[in-house]
């Protein structure tokens, strides 16, 4: 449990991908043209507007309706992309954007004035020596229907940022419990299992059927083990044991099994399957490579007002760490299903108890050499994990 | 001439229905050896020389892919015992999807745990077939063709397996290695390191102008290591390229490493003499 592999965990990266997929050229290319089209279908608006307050010559109100509403969405919405946006609202930051937008509604709205003046052979500049209120007027509508447009580009860009945010938060959700329900249904595990299951049919019906009871409830245990939040300390060792029994099944001799349960903690609430990955994590590194095997003891005691719990094994051991930085059985393979199984014990404890409560592992010191894992919980003061 | 077979598997009930399922599908093969890790699978398998070995691939001590290795570079030359054929390899797991990739590309059988009784008909059927092949002497079967095979399998199967792929990658390259005698611990930049040899549990390393103890496996070394300058030669051997002065093939087929720095030779096993060409 190093914080190497609680990084290696972090699940930022599928954010990070779904974001970078997003923003491709092609991507870009195919927002610019949906922008265009709406700018468009919201300058024939404003067209119709006009042409229903003083009908009369419509291709004029049109050109003129197009050429500005156009020109300034061109520079506002081109520029917006030039000036490097914040990721999250597409825009650049307050007082770019700010400047960004009053120079696109002057410039576009001259730039459009001019195209307009070209196609109707007339000059609306000549409006400032004898009706300064209407060009004045005109540019404050132009202002108006581009701050209406503007707030419809944003509001809508944020909230497809949004549900692309939630999308990919759900998306981490779903592989994190992919995750888990695959390290935890290890095919290896299972496969073997039953090949097991298949001999003892025929060889042996009474224990064939005793192995399926403890495989039903051993999967039953697995896959509701996300849905309830606690059950009793009692329960958890039952669930170790469902294990171990299919486990020795599988080895034989070569597996030996040691439970401690004083009676006082039997009752005691603990969360779901928290022993299981350190016994899965003594059995497949340190019992299974070594030849002749070894004992595994699971125990629980109370020491002041904390709630111990270890697993033991005689086993092959902790890799050295001196040597090389070699990692530990935890950490050396990063990927396995047990290692994944660690952090999750480990991640769980951060989240229900902070730091009252943790997980550790050591070689273990006396002459059988193996591997003892620890967990310690609070404990309150009625007696149960708090 | 009786087959034998011999049966490696570490799940005591799964090796007796193997043993018995045999025994009602193919009567004459005659099981001379039953063990249950992988270093027992060697030591039986060249003692006992069966024609056929049942190996599974998870077993404690080694892999039955690392036994497949071991059998290939220990197995006795055809010019010393004519007789001793290679045996034929069946593999069995339960899970191994990059295993058994390689063996459909390789052309070598393998077995799905739980072993059905009709799939393991067939494997006999085609271990038959294999072993009247052998008996034509118009199709002679060569060590060196088995040995090319099963080098093939064994790359394939190492570059395609998860923990091996990614670590590759991922695994910093070794610059020093530390090793520790009593409360000191000797620095050894890995460039002074001519050769790394496995003994048991530890590894030797190997500089000219001494040699060290290291509590590492072989196997977990190598990942760690530059492979176009660290040249594995033997499955318990890796050398340094530059430190090999030279590489002579002997008369056996053999091929016998001269270091510089070093006086004692080096042997190279035969699934590793083909990177010693003359360019």
């Amino acid at each position: 449990m190093t914080d190497r592999t609680s990084e290696a965990a972090a699940p930022r990266p599928a954010n990070a991908l779904l974001l970078s997929v997003d923003h491709p050229a092609s991507a870009v290319k195919w927002a610019f043209g949906r922008h265009f089209l709406q700018a468009f279908a919201f300058n024939c608006a404003l067209w119709a507007l006009q042409v229903l307050a003083s009908p009369g010559a419509m291709d004029i109100k049109f050109v003129y309706s197009q050429a500005i509403g156009l020109s300034i969405w061109f520079i506002i919405d081109g520029g917006r992309l030039l000036l490097r946006p914040n990721r999250e609202t597409g825009w650049p930051n307050a007082r770019r954007a700010t400047v960004l937008i009053v120079v696109g509604v002057l410039a576009g709205y001259t730039i459009g004035t001019v195209i307009g003046d070209a196609y109707c052979g007339c000059s609306s500049w000549e409006l400032r020596t004898f009706a300064p209120r209407r060009l004045a007027l005109t540019l404050f509508g132009t202002a108006l229907a581009a701050g209406v447009a503007i707030y419809f580009f944003h509001s809508r860009g944020h909230a497809e940022h949004q549900r692309a945010q939630l999308a990919a938060s759900e998306r981490d959700a779903t592989l994190a419990k992919l995750t888990l329900l695959q390290s935890q249904l290890e095919p290896h595990m299972l496969f073997n299992t039953l090949a097991n299951l298949r001999v003892l049919i025929t060889l042996d019906p009474a224990r064939a059927l005793a192995m399926l009871d403890h495989l039903i409830a051993y999967l039953r245990a697995t896959l509701s083990a996300s849905r309830s939040n606690a059950h009793a300390l009692a329960a958890e060792f039952e669930r170790v044991d469902d294990f171990l029994a299919l486990m020795s099944v599988r080895m034989g001799e070569r597996l030996r099994t040691g439970f401690s349960l004083p009676a006082e903690l039997r009752e005691i609430a603990v969360p779901p399957l928290l022993l299981q990955p350190l016994v899965e994590n003594a059995v497949k590194h340190g019992l299974e490579p070594k030849v002749e095997g070894g004992r595994i003891d699971v125990r629980a005691e109370r020491v002041g007002d904390q709630l111990c719990l270890t697993v033991r094994d005689t086993g092959v051991g902790l890799a050295p760490a001196g040597v090389i930085g070699a990692a530990s059985h935890a950490s050396a393979k990063p990927a396995s299903g047990a290692a994944f199984g660690l952090q999750q014990v480990h991640e769980r404890l951060r989240v229900l108890y902070g730091d009252r409560a943790a997980l550790t592992l050591e070689a273990a010191t006396d002459a059988e050499g193996g591997v003892l894992a620890r967990i310690v919980l609070p404990l309150d003061k009625a007696g149960s994990a708090a | 001439m009786t087959p034998t077979a011999l049966i490696a598997e570490d799940e005591p009930l799964l090796a007796r229905a193997l043993q018995s399922d045999l025994a009602q599908l193919w009567p004459q093969l005659s099981i001379v050896a039953n063990v249950g890790d992988g270093t027992e699978a060697v030591k039986q398998a060249l003692a006992q020389q069966p024609t056929v070995c049942f190996l599974d691939i998870r077993m404690p001590g080694l892999s039955g892919l690392e036994v497949a290795q071991a059998l290939a570079e220990d197995w006795p030359d055809e010019a010393a015992n004519a007789a001793s054929n290679f045996p034929l390899l069946v593999f069995i797991t339960a899970y191994d999807q990059y295993a058994v990739q390689a063996f459909e590309a390789q052309a070598v059988d393998y077995l799905l745990k739980p072993v059905q009784h009709d799939r393991l008909a067939l494997c006999c059927e085609r271990l038959r077939q294999r072993l009247a092949q052998r008996a034509d002497p118009r199709t002679p079967v060569l060590l060196s063709q088995t040995v090319a095979q099963l080098r093939e399998l064994l790359g394939a199967v190492g570059a395609a397996s998860p923990n091996a792929a990614p670590a590759q990658t991922s695994v910093p390259k070794l610059d020093v290695l530390q090793a520790g005698v009593g409360a000191t611990v000797h620095m050894v930049p890995i460039d002074d390191v001519i050769y790394f040899e496995a003994a048991d549990k530890y590894l030797r390393v190997i500089t000219a102008e001494r040699e060290h103890l290291v509590r590492l496996a072989l196997r977990e070394l190598l990942p760690q290591l530059d492979a176009q300058r660290f040249w594995q030669v033997h499955r318990g051997l890796v050398v340094q390229a530059r430190c090999i002065a030279s590489a002579t093939r002997e008369d056996t087929g053999r091929v016998t490493l001269r270091l510089r720095g070093r006086a004692e030779k080096l042997s190279v096993s035969r699934l590793y003499a083909h990177l010693f060409k003359s360019m």
